[in-house]
């Protein structure tokens, strides 16, 4: 029992501590189904890309025909998607280029700028990303000053082993000026 | 200058005289413990769709994914358990609310004129929830809610006339798939709510039209709305909540059955307990009158119920409406009893609960190995899962003549004495030791019940074995130990490593004087001579799936096979579930690492 209940002659204080109360329990019952569903909502937030950088095999070095003319292949590796385990299934492509008899060139197909695919064009010797028109030389860095890419077409990191291409698969976060894996 | 902001809102909307009219409405004779099952209805509502939209945005209704998303909100995702537990047992706790609101409107006569549209919105409204029940205790596409839709969408089947197409249209065609998820989910979580919420707008809507139905005498002066009864109603929702939150941290949220596999038995189907009257009541109709106990009663009890207000004008109508109400709930009440009491008695059905909750448990730990759920769904890692389709396939196709310990490998215990050798532990150098036994080798677990039993094995155990001299024992022990190692166990791969030395010794002893094995198997070398089953490989995975496959092989027992059937070679059984089998007896199958690591 309140003290306020006892007291007749205080029915705002009674009416008010009731009121309160009310609100009170209200809203925390109100807030557990809300405070639940919240937290499975925030639950991605917990979830960080496999560790990329590991070599993955993309392709032997005879399927490279000519020097200085870009090829794309896909990426094939494994990949987790929530609650399924894809164990082949591709997870990106690159333009691999050789730039002489021994070493290549990797670059990501992802447009620095927001992410889409570009193309490369053979008669103009550019890549080209088809959504907002940056252009990109072989070499990957901006070629049109106007282009609204923020840097240079992501370059990976190539081995060669016993004729086959390795390439340290890798995504960097759009639309920022430097280099950043995405995690 | 809030206050100013308010005022101009207030001109605009009339939020404050809405309100206002909300909170202020007259309850005569005071706020009342009895009058707060609507409010308590109206927050477990308002939980079903805030947790529901949570679970919405987690959950794919597919075939090959409702389970698997379901499973991933339960046992991956931060608080999923809480979640889908708040949603799970906040159904639970409507029904049994419904039930209370409905009893309270009956026995109060609130029902009575000018309240009957009223009332009707309220049946109506009982019947949508039902709906929700229904079609949300199919969506998490496990066994148990698989089958036991299927038991309801069958019923629905027997309707006359328009039956079988209602049944293909709520389906979504002839079988149970794709498109009769897609249906489920779009009426629980679109086309039900929806309809209740309009409905529920109407019940409240005219539950002020008309005011709340007083029970006489009052007992005390006339209060308003806010704040004496809101306060008894928030206390009546918090317990709600604190019963379902105690249910849910005793059960760590809702049980998730293995994913439905229409290929896959399940004796473990039973609906909601709310419903179990409704399954209980069916029993009493015999083959072809079933549509009575299923459609035409409930039915005509439906009626009844629809027609309370009007029953509720005659003189002793409203005697008869809470009398009926009690006889419906009392019968229910029994009916659910009846149920339960026999199942628990039932032991197929015991046998099958605890099967259930098995393959639960396997699957999850199938889930959470590092191959993970495949694109083609959980329920492949269940059928391609050695530990739990080998004793399955063993006791339906083996254990006529072979046992596998003293039992059937299901738990069962087959009628009759084996025929065959016992194949618990078989190529083991346990099993390998007992068999080369003389007391052993012609006893039932053996060779004792076959054709074999005065056979070349049996005489060279008991004769030449018996009388083996201290040397020649310490040789047969290093003879097992290679013939065991043969069979590349998983479970002695300790030993096996540990032991190589005598186990090459042993290979070497195989084909001495003493030993005499080579005089009729084969080991190693090519012998056109031999009787006996090969020793190459014995007990290996390709050894086992060999002899399962065709016993009748030269490499086996050839035209001196006893009984046994060649179940590949005459397609009784195919290639999997010979694996299956082979690596069954092999306990050759994936172990989390907790277990593993014992």
């Amino acid at each position: 029992m309140c003290p306020a209940q006892r007291d007749p002659k205080s029915p705002e204080r009674r009416g008010f501590f009731k009121e309160a109360l009310s609100v009170l329990i209200g809203g925390v019952i109100s807030l557990v189904p809300v405070a639940a569903g919240i937290t499975v909502f925030f639950d991605p937030l917990r979830r960080n890309k496999a560790k990329g950088g590991g070599a993955i095999r993309v392709a032997s070095l005879s399927a490279l025909r000519d020097i200085g003319v870009p090829q794309k292949f896909p990426v094939i590796s494994s990949r987790v998607d929530a609650w399924n385990k894809y164990p082949q299934t591709p997870i990106g492509a690159v333009y691999l280029m050789k730039t002489d008899d021994k070493t290549i060139k990797a670059l990501n197909v992802a447009c620095p700028h927001a992410g889409c695919f570009v193309d490369y064009n053979a008669d103009r010797n550019t890549y080209l990303c088809p959504c907002h028109n940056s252009s990109f030389a072989l070499d990957g860095t901006v070629r049109d000053p106007k282009s609204p890419s923020p840097r240079a077409l992501d370059e990976l990191k190539v081995e060669v082993r016993d004729g086959e291409i390795f390439v340290h698969f890798q995504n960097f976060r759009a639309g920022v000026a430097e280099k950043i894996p995405e995690a | 200058m809030i206050k100013r902001l308010f005022d101009w809102l207030e001109h605009r909307t009339g939020h404050a005289s809405l309100l206002k009219e909300a909170l202020y409405e007259n309850i005569p004779g005071g706020a009342r413990w009895r009058y707060i099952w609507g409010s308590t209805l109206t927050f477990a509502l308002f939980v079903q769709f805030v947790t529901g939209v949570f679970l919405w945005m987690h959950y794919v209704p597919g075939s090959n994914n409702a389970w698997e998303s379901v499973y991933y909100i339960q046992n991956e995702m931060m608080g999923g358990w809480l979640l889908r537990g708040l949603h799970h047992f906040t159904a639970q706790a409507m029904t049994v609310l419904l039930l209370l609101h409905l009893m309270q409107v009956v026995i109060d006569g609130a029902y009575k004129a000018p309240r009957e549209v009223n009332f009707w919105f309220g049946v109506v409204l009982l019947m949508l929830t039902l709906g929700l029940s229904l079609t949300g205790y199919l969506l998490p596409w496990d066994q148990k809610g698989f089958w036991a839709t299927k038991v309801a969408t069958n019923i629905l089947g027997i309707t006359p006339i328009v039956g079988p197409a209602m049944q293909k249209l709520v389906i979504g065609g002839p079988d149970y798939g794709h498109h009769t998820l897609t249906r489920f989910f779009a009426l629980h979580a679109g086309v039900l709510p929806g309809a209740i919420i309009a409905l529920l707008a109407g019940h409240i809507y005219l539950f002020r039209k008309h005011g709340i139905t007083a029970k006489q005498p009052l007992r005390k002066p006339d209060t308003a709305f806010w704040p004496d009864q809101v306060l008894k109603d928030a206390v009546a929702c918090l317990a709600v909540l604190v019963v379902i939150l105690f249910f849910i941290l005793r059960y760590h949220g809702p049980d998730l059955g293995a994913p439905a596999d229409p290929s896959e038995p399940y004796s473990a189907a039973r609906p909601e307990w709310y419903f179990l009257f409704l399954f209980q009541f069916l029993k009493y109709f015999p083959g072809g009158t079933e549509i009575w106990g299923a459609i035409v009663i409930p039915t005509i009890l439906m009626g009844a119920l629809i027609a309370m207000p009007i029953f509720g004008r005659w003189k002793l109508g409203h005697r008869f409406n809470v009398g009926f109400l009690f006889a419906l709930v009392a019968g229910a009440a029994l009916l659910t009893y009846l149920a339960k009491n026999e199942d628990s008695k039932n032991a197929d059905y015991v046998v099958a609960v605890k099967q259930a909750e098995e393959d639960a448990k396997r699957v999850k730990e199938l889930a959470q190995s590092p191959l993970g759920i495949p694109p083609a769904g959980a329920v492949t890692l269940l059928r391609s899962d050695a530990f739990t389709q080998g004793p399955k396939l063993f006791a339906k196709n083996c254990a006529n003549c072979h046992r596998y310990g003293s039992g059937d490998g299901m738990g069962g215990k087959p009628k009759g004495d084996p025929s065959a050798s016992n194949l618990k532990d078989f190529g083991s150098r346990e099993w390998l030791t007992e068999f080369l036994k003389p007391e052993n080798v012609d006893n039932v677990h053996f060779l004792g019940a076959t054709k074999f039993k005065d056979g070349k094995m049996v005489k060279f155990v008991k004769k030449s074995v018996a009388n083996f001299s201290a040397d020649e024992k310490e040789q047969l022990k290093k003879v097992v130990m290679a013939v065991s190692a043969e069979a590349h166990l998983k479970l002695q791969e300790g030993a096996d490593a540990r032991d190589v030395a005598a186990i090459e010794e042993g290979r070497k002893l195989i084909a001495t004087e003493s030993m005499r094995c080579t005089e009729c198997h084969q080991f190693q070398k090519k012998d056109e001579d031999a009787t006996a089953p090969l020793l190459t490989g014995y007990g290996s995975r390709d050894w086992i799936v060999g002899i399962i496959n065709n016993p009748k092989h030269e490499k086996y027992y050839g035209d001196r096979n006893d009984r046994m059937p060649a179940f590949g070679a005459d397609k009784m059984l195919d290639e999997t579930q010979i694996g299956l089998i082979a690596d069954w007896l092999r306990h050759d199958w994936y172990e989390p690492a907790q277990t593993a690591a014992k």
